[in-house]
C-alpha cells in the first residue's frame, strides 16, 4: 500500500528558507553559553555499573590469604588464552598448609583479554574477579603482562564468606575420635 | 627617518602576521564555538583553556609523515596546496586595516592603513582570489584518485559561479561611492553612511557567495567528507593539509575583511573620531583595532553558520547561484543605477 | 587350543565371552561399560568397591535340567534377589545381565554418595582432576547432590609413600588397587589399611615404604588423585597435555608409553598397554627418564671449532653439511683412515643411513656402538640398556659382540692410523677413546644432544633430536619392532639425525633422496630382509615382532609376523 505524504504548503517567505535558517542560528546560539556535559576524563570518572566488567585480578580473602589454588580452569578457560600460570605446591611453613597448591606465578596478559569474564564464572574458588580497570595502559608489552603481585594489587580483598580454610586440616591428633595415624608414613 | 621601503615591509610583516595569527585561533575558535553550541567543552589540554592548542596542531602538522602517493603527480601535487593558500594572502595588500598611523619621528607623512592604495583594489582582489580555485582544481587533479577528482571538479564549477555573483554584487557599492579604491569606500562610509544599510541586497548576496567561494559550508561540496571523503585533499597529509587548511581560513578571513571594508564601515565607526581618518597615532591603532573586530565578529558568523546550517545538494548551489542571485544581482544594480540617476540629478 | 566361549545376552545384546571372563570385561567387548574402581585388569580380584554392581539372572532350570521355556517361548530367567558384583563374576551360558536396570542405577547412585562422603571434594587443588575416575563417575552415575551435613572425617592429607610418591589420604577411596599392585606385581607388601569403618586409612607398614623400582605405577592406577608422582605432582594440569604414543629408551625392553606434552615440554610419561611387552606397567627409571629432553643445555645449533681456544662458530644447516662434506669427501675410498661410533640409542632409520655413510660411501671399517650394561630385575627392565641393540645389529652399525671394536678404534687413533673420528649420540672418552686420543685427530665431527667432554673436541657438533622429537622405530630385545612419534619440536634448529645424514649422503654422492622417514624405512625394508613387506604405518601403535635375523638369512622372501595386537 502506497502512503500520500501530504507536503505541507509554504508560503513565499518559508520558500526562502530564510525562518528556518535564523531559527537554527538562534538555536545554535542559544546553546553557547549553556551547561556543558562533558565530563574531564581522566580526572573525572564514569560512574561505572556495579555489574562492569574490567580487567581481571587476583582477590585474597578476608584474612588476607590468597584465594586462588591454582587449578588452571581459567587458564584453560579463557578464550584468547591470556592467561598463563605456573602453579606450586604451598610451603610446608605457611599456615594452611593442607590447602596444598598455590600459584608461583599468575600472568594475564591484558592485551590479550578480551574482558569476557569466563575466568570469574569457572573459578571455583572465586579467586579471580573482573574488577572495574578499565583503562589499562602501558608502554610496553611486557608491562601490560601482569604478574601474579599486580592483580592481587588490583583485586584487593574481597569480602565474602567463602571460609575454605576455616574448617579443613587434620584434628589435632589427641582429639576424640581422631584417627589413630600408626605406620611408617614419614609424616602424617 | 625610515627609509618607505622599510616601511612598508614592516607592514607587510605585521598584516601577514597579524593575519596568520587571527588564522590559526580561527581554527582554535571554530573548534570551542563549535562545541559549546554541542553543549561540550572544546579543546581545553593545552595551555590555558587550551590557548596553545594552536601551536600543538601545528606541531602535529610538522612532525606528520608526508605521504606522497605513488600515483600522483607530484608537481603540481606539490604545488597545489601553495596555489590555494598565496592568493589569500596576496588580496589582503589592498584592504585599509586602519585609516592612517601618525607617527612624526617615523615619517613625515601619515603611514596609510594599508599596504598597497590601488586604484582598482576590487579588481585586484576578484583577480587573485578567483586563482585560488587553481590550487584546488589541480590538487583534485593530480591527486589522480576519484574523490579528489569529483571534490576538483565540483569545486571549480562552484567558484566560478559563485565569482560571477560576488562580481555583480559588489557593482552598486561602487556605482554609489564612485571609485573602485577600497580605501576610498571606507571613507565615504565614514562619511555617510555604512553600505549594509544602503545596499542591504548587495550585503546578503555577497556574504553568502562569499561562503560559496570559501568552500565553507553550507556550501562546502567541494570537500564533502560524507560523499567525497575529503575532496580535494583527500591525499593530503602533514604540512601540506596543513597549508590547504590554512588557505581555506585565511579566504575566510579575507571574505570577513571585505565585508567589513565594503559594507560595515571597515575601521570606522558612525561617531568622531571614528568618523576621519585619524590625526593622532591612538586613533590610527583604535581604527586597527575596529577592523580587526569587525573581521572577527564576521569569522565568528561564518562559524555560526558552519555549525548550524546543513549542506546544500549541489543542484540547489547550482540553482541558488544562476537562478536566483545572478537575476537579483542584476535587478539590484538595475535599481541601483535608476535610484542614483534620480537622486544626483 | 580353541578357547571355549559361552554365549550370553547383556542389556539385550548377545554376547560371546571366552569361558572365565568377569561381566564387566565381557561387557566392554559388547560396547558398555560398567563402572569400576577396585577391578584392574591385571590385579587380583578382591570386590571391595561394589560400584560395579550389576543385575544377573540366570535361566531357570528344569527338573530335566533343561532351561524351562517360558510362554513366549523363550527361556524363563531367574533374577536374584540382591545386585552382583561384575567383577568377581564369570560368564556362563544363558546368563542374562543388566547393566542399566533402575536397581543398578539407584545401587551405582548410593555407592557414589557413600564414596563422597568423607571425599574432601578439592578437585581444583587436586591434581587428578581431569582424569579421575571419581570425578567421570559422579557425572555419569552420580545423583549430583548430597544429603551429607555433618562434619566430614578428616585424615592426613600429605604423606610421603616413599621418596617418589604422596599419598592424600582424605581423597583414598579404599579400592586397594595400590595394596595390591605393591604385593602382587612389584613384589614388596608394605602398603595395607589400618582403623575401620569411614577413619580407614591407606598406609605403609611400619618401617617399610615402597622402594622398589615400579612404585610409580601406583599412581597411574590410583582411581582417584591419593596418590600422586612427586615429578608431576602440581606441575601441569592433564587436560593441557598432549598425549603422543612412544617407545621408552630407557632399555632393551622397550616399554610402549605416552609423553604427555604441552607446547614443546614433555612434563611426564606414562606407560600404554601392550601385552606383548610391557602390559601395563613401566619401571620407574624409564618413567622418569625424559628429564633431558627439556635440559636449558641442549645443543640447538650446528657449531664449528674456529680456533684453537675452543670458541665455537654458529653455523646453518647447509653450510655445516657442506663444510663437512668437503672435508670428508677427499677421504673416500681412504676408509682406513676413518672411525665411527654410532649409538645403539638411535632409531633404526638412523642407524641405517649411519651404517650406509661410513661403510657404504666413505668405506670405513672401524664402525661400532657402546654397549651400555646394567643390571636387569625379574620384571621389565633389562640388563641391556640401549633400546635399540637389535637395529644397530640389523643395520650393521654394532660389532659382534656390540661395543667389541672399540678398543681397536681406541689402538688405531693412537697408533695414528685413524685420522678421522664421526661419533654420534655417545660420550666415548667413558669406553675407552680418552680425551688424548681425540685430540689426535684431524677431523671430529658429533652428533649430539646435550653437551660434553666430545663435543667440547669435536671440530664439528651437530645437534640432534631426542627420541620425543622423531619419528622412528626401534626393535627391542625380544625382536619386536616398535614406533616413535614426535611429541614436540627439537630445540632451535636441532633435527633428527636421519636428516642430518640424509643430506651429508646427499652431498658426498650417495643414492640420498630421502625426504621422509617413510622413504629412509622403505630403503631399509627393501634392503634387510626381517623388515621386508613392512612401512611405518604397518606397524601400528603396538609393534610387530620380527623374526630372529639368522632364522631369515638366504630366505628369498621373509614373512613378519603381526602380532596378535597389532591389527587393533
Ligand atoms: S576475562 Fe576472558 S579473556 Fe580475560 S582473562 Fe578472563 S577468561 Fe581470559
Ligand atoms: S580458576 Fe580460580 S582458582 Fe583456578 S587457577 Fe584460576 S583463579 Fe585460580
Ligand atoms: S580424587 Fe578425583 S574427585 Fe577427588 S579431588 Fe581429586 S579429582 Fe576430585
Ligand atoms: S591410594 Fe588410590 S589405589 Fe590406593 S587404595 Fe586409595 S584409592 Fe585405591
Ligand atoms: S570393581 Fe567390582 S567391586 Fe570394585
Amino acid at each position: 500500500m502506497t502512503m500520500q505524504v501530504e507536503r505541507p504548503k509554504l508560503t513565499i517567505w518559508e520558500r526562502t528558507y530564510l525562518p528556518q535558517i535564523l531559527h537554527g542560528l538562534w538555536l545554535t546560539l542559544k546553546h553557547i553559553p549553556q551547561r556543558k556535559f562533558t565530563r574531564q576524563y581522566p580526572e573525572e570518572k564514569p560512574p561505572l555499573h556495579g555489574a562492569y566488567r574490567g580487567a581481571p585480578t587476583l582477590v585474597k580473602d578476608p584474612e588476607g590469604r590468597v584465594k586462588c589454588v591454582s587449578c588452571q580452569l581459567c587458564e584453560f578457560v579463557c578464550p584468547p588464552k591470556a592467561i598463563r600460570i605456573t602453579p606450586r605446591a604451598r610451603p610446608e611453613d605457611v599456615p594452611d598448609a593442607n590447602v596444598e597448591k598455590e600459584p608461583e606465578d599468575f600472568v594475564i596478559d591484558m592485551l590479550r583479554c578480551i574482558y569476557c569474564g569466563y575466568c570469574e564464572e569457572v573459578c571455583p574458588e572465586e579467586a579471580i574477579f573482573l574488577k572495574q580497570d578499565f583503562a589499562i595502559a602501558g608502554y610496553t608489552r611486557e608491562e601490560l603482562r601482569f604478574h601474579k603481585e599486580k592483580l592481587l594489587e588490583l583485586g584487593g580483598v574481597q569480602p565474602d564468606s567463602i571460609w575454605k580454610w576455616k574448617f579443613k586440616g587434620a584434628p589435632p591428633l589427641d582429639a576424640p575420635g581422631a584417627p589413630k595415624r600408626e605406620g611408617a608414613g614419614r609424616k602424617g | 627617518m625610515i627609509p618607505l621601503l622599510l616601511i612598508h615591509l614592516i607592514k607587510i610583516a605585521c598584516v601577514i602576521g597579524v593575519m596568520l595569527g587571527i588564522v590559526a585561533y580561527t581554527v582554535l575558535a571554530e573548534r570551542k564555538i563549535c562545541a559549546w553550541m554541542q553543549d561540550r567543552i572544546g579543546p581545553n589540554r593545552v595551555g590555558p583553556f587550551g590557548l596553545l592548542q594552536p601551536v600543538a596542531d601545528g606541531l602535529k602538522f610538522i612532525f606528520k609523515e608526508d605521504v606522497l602517493p605513488h600515483h600522483v603527480n607530484k608537481v603540481y601535487f606539490t604545488l597545489a596546496p601553495m596555489i590555494a593558500m598565496i592568493p589569500a594572502l596576496i588580496t589582503i595588500a589592498v584592504v585599509p586595516w586602519g585609516s592612517q598611523l601618525v607617527i612624526p619621528s617615523v615619517s613625515h607623512d601619515p603611514i596609510p592603513g594599508v599596504i598597497a592604495n590601488l586604484n582598482v583594489g576590487i579588481l585586484f582582489v576578484f583577480a587573485i582570489s578567483s586563482l585560488g580555485v587553481y590550487g584546488i582544481v589541480l590538487a583534485g587533479w593530480s591527486s589522480n584518485s576519484k574523490y579528489p577528482f569529483l571534490g576538483g571538479i565540483r569545486s571549480s564549477a562552484q567558484m566560478i559561479s559563485y565569482e560571477v555573483c560576488l562580481g555583480l554584487s559588489v557593482v552598486p557599492v561602487f556605482m554609489q561611492v564612485g571609485s573602485l579604491n577600497l580605501m576610498k569606500v571606507v571613507e565615504y562610509q565614514a562619511q555617510h553612511t555604512w553600505l549594509g544599510f544602503t545596499q542591504p541586497l548587495s550585503c546578503f548576496i555577497f556574504l553568502v557567495s562569499a561562503f560559496a567561494e570559501t568552500n565553507r559550508l553550507p556550501f562546502d561540496l567541494p570537500e564533502a567528507e560524507q560523499e567525497l571523503v575529503g575532496g580535494y585533499h583527500t591525499e593530503y597529509s602533514s604540512m601540506k593539509f596543513a597549508m590547504f587548511f590554512l588557505g581555506e581560513y585565511a579566504a575566510m578571513f579575507m571574505a570577513s575583511a571585505l565585508m567589513a571594508t565594503l559594507f560595515f564601515g571597515g575601521w570606522s565607526l558612525p561617531f568622531a573620531p571614528f568618523n576621519a581618518p585619524a590625526q593622532t597615532l591612538t586613533v590610527g591603532l583604535i581604527h586597527i583595532g575596529i577592523f580587526l573586530a569587525k573581521v572577527c565578529g564576521f569569522l565568528f558568523f561564518f562559524i555560526w553558520v558552519r555549525w548550524t546550517i546543513p549542506r546544500f545538494r549541489y543542484d540547489q548551489l547550482m540553482t541558488l547561484g544562476w537562478k536566483i542571485f545572478i537575476p537579483l544581482t542584476l535587478l539590484n544594480i538595475l535599481i541601483s543605477g535608476v535610484v542614483l540617476a534620480v537622486i544626483t540629478k | 587350543m580353541a578357547e571355549q566361549t559361552v554365549k550370553l545376552t547383556i542389556d539385550g545384546k548377545e554376547v560371546a565371552a571366552p569361558k572365565g571372563m568377569n561381566l564387566i570385561e565381557a561387557a566392554k567387548l559388547a560396547g558398555i561399560e560398567v563402572p569400576h574402581y577396585c577391578y584392574h585388569p591385571k590385579l587380583a580380584v578382591v570386590g571391595n568397591c561394589r560400584m560395579c554392581l550389576v543385575d544377573v539372572g540366570m535361566p531357570k532350570m528344569g527338573l530335566d535340567k533343561k532351561p524351562e521355556i517360558g510362554p513366549d517361548s523363550k527361556p524363563v530367567i531367574m533374577f536374584g534377589p540382591k545386585l552382583t558384583i561384575g567383577c568377581n563374576t564369570s560368564v556362563a551360558e544363558g546368563m542374562v545381565v543388566h547393566t542399566r536396570s533402575p536397581k543398578v542405577i539407584k545401587a551405582r547412585e548410593g555407592v557414589m554418595e557413600f564414596l563422597l562422603i568423607n571425599h574432601p571434594l578439592d578437585c581444583p587443588i587436586c591434581d587428578q582432576a581431569g582424569e579421575c575416575r571419581l570425578q567421570e563417575f559422579s557425572v555419569d552415575y552420580g545423583k549430583g547432590q548430597s544429603r551429607f551435613v555433618e562434619e566430614k572425617v578428616h585424615k592426613p592429607k600429605k604423606t610421603e609413600i616413599g621418596p617418589k610418591i604422596m599419598l592424600d589420604d582424605e581423597r583414598c577411596i579404599l579400592c586397594s588397587r595400590c595394596v595390591r599392585f605393591m604385593r602382587d606385581v612389584a613384589g614388596q607388601d608394605c602398603l595395607g589399611f589400618v582403623n575401620r569403618g569411614s577413619y580407614s586409612t591407606l598406609t605403609c607398614y611400619p618401617g617399610m615404604e615402597p622402594n622398589t623400582n615400579y612404585d610409580l605405577n601406583i599412581t597411574d592406577i590410583c582411581p582417584v588423585g591419593a596418590l600422586t608422582a612427586n615429578d608431576f605432582r602440581f606441575k601441569q594440569r592433564v587436560w593441557f597435555l598432549k598425549e603422543t604414543k612412544s617407545v621408552c629408551p630407557n632399555c632393551a625392553t622397550g616399554c610402549n608409553t605416552v609423553l604427555w606434552s604441552r607446547e614443546g615440554v614433555v612434563h611426564r610419561q606414562t606407560p600404554r598397554d601392550n601385552d606383548a611387552v610391557n602390559q601395563c606397567w613401566m619401571c620407574d627409571s624409564g618413567r622418569l627418564h625424559y628429564k633431558f629432553i627439556n635440559d636449558p643445555h641442549r645443543i640447538t645449533t650446528p657449531t664449528v671449532k674456529s680456533s684453537a681456544m675452543g670458541e665455537r662458530l654458529a653455523l646453518t644447516w647447509p653450510e655445516a653439511t657442506r663444510q663437512i662434506a668437503e672435508k670428508l669427501m677427499p677421504l673416500k675410498g681412504k676408509g682406513s683412515t676413518i672411525a665411527a661410533i654410532g649409538t645403539a640409542r638411535a632409531t633404526t632409520e638412523e642407524l641405517f643411513l649411519f651404517n650406509k655413510l661410513m661403510r657404504e660411501i666413505l668405506g670405513a671399517e672401524l664402525v661400532d656402538c657402546v654397549p651400555h650394561v646394567g643390571e636387569a630385575d625379574k620384571f621389565l627392565l633389562d640388563a641391556d640398556r640401549n633400546p635399540n641393540t637389535n637395529g644397530a645389529k640389523l643395520t650393521g652399525v654394532a660389532g659382534e659382540p656390540i661395543g667389541s671394536r672399540i678398543p681397536a678404534i681406541a689402538e688405531a687413533i693412537k697408533s695414528g692410523k685413524i685420522k678421522t673420528l664421526i661419533v654420534h649420540g655417545e660420550n666415548v672418552v667413558k669406553y675407552g677413546v680418552t680425551e688424548e686420543l681425540l685430540a689426535k685427530l684431524d677431523l671430529l665431527v658429533v652428533i649430539d644432544t646435550l653437551p660434553n667432554k666430545v663435543t667440547e673436541l669435536a671440530h664439528y657438533v651437530l645437534p640432534g633430536a631426542t627420541f620425543a622429537e622423531k619419528r622412528g622405530t626401534f626393535i627391542n630385545a625380544r625382536n619386536r619392532l616398535q614406533r616413535l612419534n614426535a611429541a614436540i619440536p627439537s630445540p632451535g634448529i636441532a633435527r633428527p639425525e636421519w636428516q642430518t645424514f640424509a643430506a651429508l649422503l646427499n652431498e658426498l654422492g650417495g643414492d640420498g633422496g630421502y625426504l621422509t622417514i617413510e622413504d629412509v624405512f622403505a630403503d631399509m625394508a627393501r634392503l634387510l630382509a626381517p623388515l621386508a613387506g613392512l612401512n611405518l604405518s604397518k606397524i601400528g601403535d603396538l609393534g610387530v615382532e620380527l623374526k630372529p635375523a639368522t632364522e631369515t638369512k638366504g630366505e628369498a622372501k621373509t614373512e613378519s609376523t603381526a602380532a596378535a595386537g597389532a591389527k587393533t
